[in-house]
Order: structure tokens, then sequence, then C-alpha cells
């Protein structure tokens, strides 16, 4: 009985002995993981809200990034030609047998994808023509000729009259005829090809 | 030949002869023929020595060069540049011969100068400077990058670096883009995040956040070295199996958010026609091969050919390749090179007996999703006829004509 006792009395000293040392290899191995791995490792600089003022530039089809100002179609038709007709053409359709610098915007006779049958937001202009327009000066225009320029090519494209403004209210407030035929990507791998 | 290529050797011989050109015997100046298609570069000096062992070399020196006898080059168009798959022999794609696409040209960008900006949805928005970017743990990965537009039919005379030369292969080096977040404190609630470049373009992409905490890097180091400026020196976004357009180069902001931002390049550019829809956000590129040997313009003689391929897949690793001589009839098992990587260029070898007769060879891959590399009808029966050009993988085939030449089998497209 006592010897039983005496033996079970070694076993739990050796098990806890073991538990102990697990514990103690745990935490050791926890602490060098912490060591390895700091909550921040202080590289870097924390940005001002100057910083982010100079490079922010995206507009969401929300409005969300539309910088004041306005244009409307008339100051767009003069920007247009004097600044994007040299390579998307005077009127800013595809011609047929030609290849122009610059895809044609203006939905002509045919199939081409322009901003009038593919574009799914009108947003969208604004984010891409202030950002990369003209080709040979990007970022040249100021937000009022990107407003009329938004306010030519939609008038264009048929999808806004020649009177109206736009601006951070109106511009996302223009419904694409194209966005109701986008989808978003269904593939997934395995067997089935889609 | 240009003349910008007959005024080289006059600006080379222009140079100051240093000892070791005397040594390396630059002065045996046999001239080969100029109708030789090397012949650009023996006149910039590279002597023909009717016995190498009968004369040293040249010295050491501080940058290798190709042999003068080999001419792997790029193929450029007005947006693009495309790699010579065809005269490559495995997987790594050498940096210089890395395809290119870039929607304003290639920016110059002063290292000290850049910097990476990280705002919206954080804790605290942040500046990295690439000095910064490079403290922090890094992370080596080979995978390819293949731009979605990669496709080309239509003719005979085509090589596979027209075809599909918009796919490269590199061992990128850099961080993970988990880090990065990890340190700004990203709002669990953000969905995505605008990944901008600095060129010209300062062209943008919206990105699900579930790849930041995948395995999306950014990366300033290309097979050992700083990373070249066609791809996107100093740092670019590398996205693992992704489309390349969404590997956003010369990476300058970030800004994290929970809508995507519908950028003209994901809705007017790098979308398709799936039947009366139009598909947006396909970010996967499904598996591919391509046998690149034999294929057009080279020849092949009766007897034993090592029918060569690269394979690869955007969702995992390439499981099996299979090769037909026989125009499809029926399929063998390639040997893969091994080891195969996850989102990688994998090289394929399969020996073949040729006896002379006419016939078409074709390779085809499945990846670890079970999915298989379709046909061309295949696609169009799945997408229908107005398929467009993104995201088209089908399985091509070469022709083997009975005197040896090979040339492309061109299906229709429309």
């Amino acid at each position: 009985m006592l010897k039983k006792l005496k033996l079970r009395r070694s076993h739990a000293l050796i098990f806890g002995g073991i538990t102990i040392i697990g514990m103690v290899i745990w935490l050791w191995l926890s602490y060098q993981n912490k060591q390895k791995w700091p909550q921040t490792f202080g590289y870097g600089k924390t940005a001002t809200q100057q910083d982010i003022t100079k490079w922010d530039i995206d507009v969401r089809p929300d409005g969300k990034g539309l910088p004041e100002g306005s244009g409307n179609v008339a100051d767009g038709a003069i920007i247009y030609t004097n600044k994007c007709a040299a390579c998307h053409g005077a009127d800013g359709k595809e011609i047929k047998g030609a290849k122009l610098p610059g895809p044609p915007l203006v939905v002509g006779g045919g199939k081409t994808k322009t901003i009038g049958n593919y574009w799914p937001y009108a947003t969208t202009l604004f984010d891409y023509v202030r950002r990369a327009m003209p080709y040979n000066a990007p970022g040249s225009l100021t937000n009022d000729e990107v407003y009329s320029l938004c306010a030519w090519l939609l008038n264009e494209n048929k999808i806004i009259k020649a009177n109206q403004i736009m601006n951070a209210r109106t511009l996302p407030k223009v419904e694409m005829p194209a966005q109701k035929l986008f989808i978003v990507d269904d593939r997934k791998g395995g067997p089935e090809v889609k | 030949m240009s003349m910008e290529q007959q005024d080289k050797p006059v600006k080379t011989t222009g140079k100051k002869i240093s000892r070791r050109t005397l040594l390396g015997g630059a002065l045996a100046t046999a001239i080969l023929p100029v109708t030789s298609v090397f012949a650009k570069y023996i006149q910039v000096g590279v002597p023909a020595i009717p016995d190498p062992t009968k004369q040293p070399g040249p010295l050491p020196g501080k940058v290798g060069t190709r042999s003068p006898f080999e001419n792997p080059v790029k193929k450029p168009s007005d947006i693009s540049s495309r790699t010579p798959l065809q005269d490559l022999y495995s997987t790594i794609t050498p940096s210089d011969l890395h395809f290119e696409r870039h929607h304003a040209g290639v920016p110059s960008i002063d290292p000290n100068q850049y910097e990476l900006l990280i705002h919206g949805m954080v804790e605290r928005p942040m500046k990295f400077s690439l000095h910064d970017l490079k403290r922090f743990p890094s992370v080596t990965r080979t995978c390819f990058i293949e731009c979605a537009g990669n496709f080309r039919t239509g003719k005979e005379d085509i090589t596979v670096q027209e075809i599909l030369g918009l796919t490269s292969q590199s061992e990128w080096t850099g961080v993970m883009l988990s880090t990065l977040f990890r340190e700004l404190g990203v709002d669990p609630k953000a969905t995505w995040f605008l990944a901008e470049g600095g060129d010209a373009a300062v062209l943008t992409r919206s990105i699900p956040i579930r790849k930041a905490w995948d395995d999306a890097m950014i990366v300033y180091a290309q097979n050992g070295e700083a990373i070249r400026p066609e791809q996107g020196y100093p740092a670019r976004l590398l996205l693992p199996g992704w489309e390349g357009n969404t590997n956003v180069k010369w990476l300058r902001r970030i800004e994290i958010s929970d809508a995507p931002y519908f950028t003209r390049e994901e809705t007017s550019k790098y979308t398709y026609p799936v039947k009366d829809k139009i598909r947006m956000f396909s970010f996967e590129m499904d598996a591919r091969s391509i046998i690149t040997y034999p294929s057009f313009p080279q020849t092949i003689e009766r007897g034993w050919i090592e029918i060569r391929g690269i394979a690869w897949s955007g969702r995992g690793k390439v499981v099996k390749v299979e090769v037909s001589t026989d125009a499809g009839k029926n399929w063998n098992e390639a040997r893969l090179q091994g080891p195969v990587l996850e989102k990688a260029h994998t090289y394929f070898r399969h020996l073949w007996h040729w006896d002379g007769s006419e016939t078409e060879i074709l390779s085809r891959v499945t990846d670890e999703t079970g999915y298989t590399q379709p046909t061309l009808k295949q696609l169009i029966d799945a997408r229908g006829k107005d398929i467009g050009g993104y995201h088209m993988n089908p399985v091509t085939a070469w022709r083997i004509k009975r005197d040896g030449n090979v040339v492309f089998k061109p299906e229709s497209h429309k």
C-alpha cells in the first residue's frame, strides 16, 4: 500500500516535472518568437495629411475623392479639340480603316468598345483623365477642365444633355448604360471551363 | 540593317585599347561575312580566332556578356515587349528578357527619392523609403507573371514569343505585404486596397485584401539583383498567379478601402465578354502550357526528339502535362522538371520518335484544382463567340511537315 503510494507520488513528480519543463520551454519559445517578431519594427515614417493629399487622387463610383470645381459640355468641346483630338480623332469616333494613336471614345456605328457602350461608371472618366491624360502631358489638366471633358464625352455618347453641369455631386449620379452588363469573375478552378 | 547598328563599330573602336583587349587577342581581327545573322555582334569587335587553344582569351571582366553566337531578344511593339520563350532552356527568364507591358513608358525613379505611401483604413498611415522596405524581414519566391492579354494566333509563321511571349518567370525578393499591413494596423473591416504606380499612367488597380494576407509581396529584387526599370524599379507589387496588370510596377501608393475603385484598367480594360455579360475582376491566370521545342521556325530531323515546353497555373501547382503527337488522338504524360513550384512555370519533356510523317503535336496541362487547359472551342462554348482577348489559354498545336518544318496551327478566333 505504502509502496504503491510512493510509486504514485514518484509518478506524479515525474509528470509534474515534465509539465513544468514543457511550460518553461513553451514560455521561452514564445518569448523568443516575440523577440524575432516585434509588435512593430519601427521602420518608416508616419505619413502626414499633406503627404496623403499630394498623392491621393483616386475617385470612387460613390464620388469619394471627387474635388471641387465644375465643367460643362461647351468648354469640354474646346478642350477636347485642343488637347485630345490629335490622338482620338475630331469627334472621338472610330474611323473605319484608320488606326489612331488613341482608342475611340464615342459610340459609333460598330461594336467597338467605347465610353458609351462599355464604361460602367462615369467617375472612372474623371479619375483616369485627371491622372493619365493627355498622354504627352499627364496630370496637366485643371479639375474644371477634367469636369468639362467628362461632360463633353458623356454628352457625345448621348448619356447626359448638353446643358448638364458636371461636378462632385452630379458626376456620380450619371448612370452608364454598360453598368448592368458587368459581372464579377465566377471562375474558380476545378474541372469546369468558364 | 539600320544606320544605328552600322554606327556601332565606329563608337566601339573609338575606345581606348586596354591591356585586356590586347591580351585578349582582339587584334586578331578576322572579319566574318556581314551577311551572318551575328554580323552586328561581330562588328563590335568579336574576333574570329581559328583555334582558341592556341591563344589566351580575355581576362576576367566586371560584367559578363552573352556569347556573340547567341542572340535571344525581346520582340517589342509600341505597348509591350515579348519574351523569346523558344530560346530558353528552363523556366527562369533572364532579367533582360522579361516581358514588358506598360501604359506610358518606363519611368526613371531615383531610389533615394522613392517613397511608398500606405494610407486609408489603417491606424497609422505611413511612408516607407526603399531602405525601409529592405530592412523588413524578406522573402524570396519564384513565380511567373503573365499579362492577361497574352494570346496571338491567325497565321502559321508565328513563334512562341509572338503567340504568348507576355509571360516570364523570375526569382523575386521583397517584403510580404502582410508584414507591412501588420505594421500599419489595417482595419479588419477593410476589404480592398488600391495599388498605384509612379509612372506617367499613374496606373491603378483595386485588389481584394485577402490577397494581401495570402501571398502578395512588395519586391525590390529580381533574380538576385535590383529589379530592372522595365519591371518596376525600385519596387513593385507581386501578386503570384494573378494577371500581370495587377502586379503594379513602380509602386508608390496603397490605399486601404472597403470597396473597389473601378479604375479604367479594371473596367474598360482587362474585362471581357462572357455571353451577354462582361466579366470583371478576373484575377487568377488559369492553367496553360505550350510546346517551345519543336516550334516555328525550327526544323526537325527524323528520329528521337525530346519535345519540351512550359506549363503553369495561377491557382497552384502543375500536376500533369500531357503531350499528343498524333493531333490529339492519344495523350502521353510528360515528365515534369522538379521541384514543381506553386504558380510557377514548370518545364516538361516528352521523348518522341518521329517517323517523318506529317502530324500535329500538342500539350495540355492539369493543375492541382483539377482544371485542365481547354481547347479554343471549349472557351468559345463557355464564353460565346465575342470572346475578346483576355484570359485566353487554349491548347495550341504545332504542325510537323514532312520536310521537318514546324508551323503553328492557327485556329479561328472569332
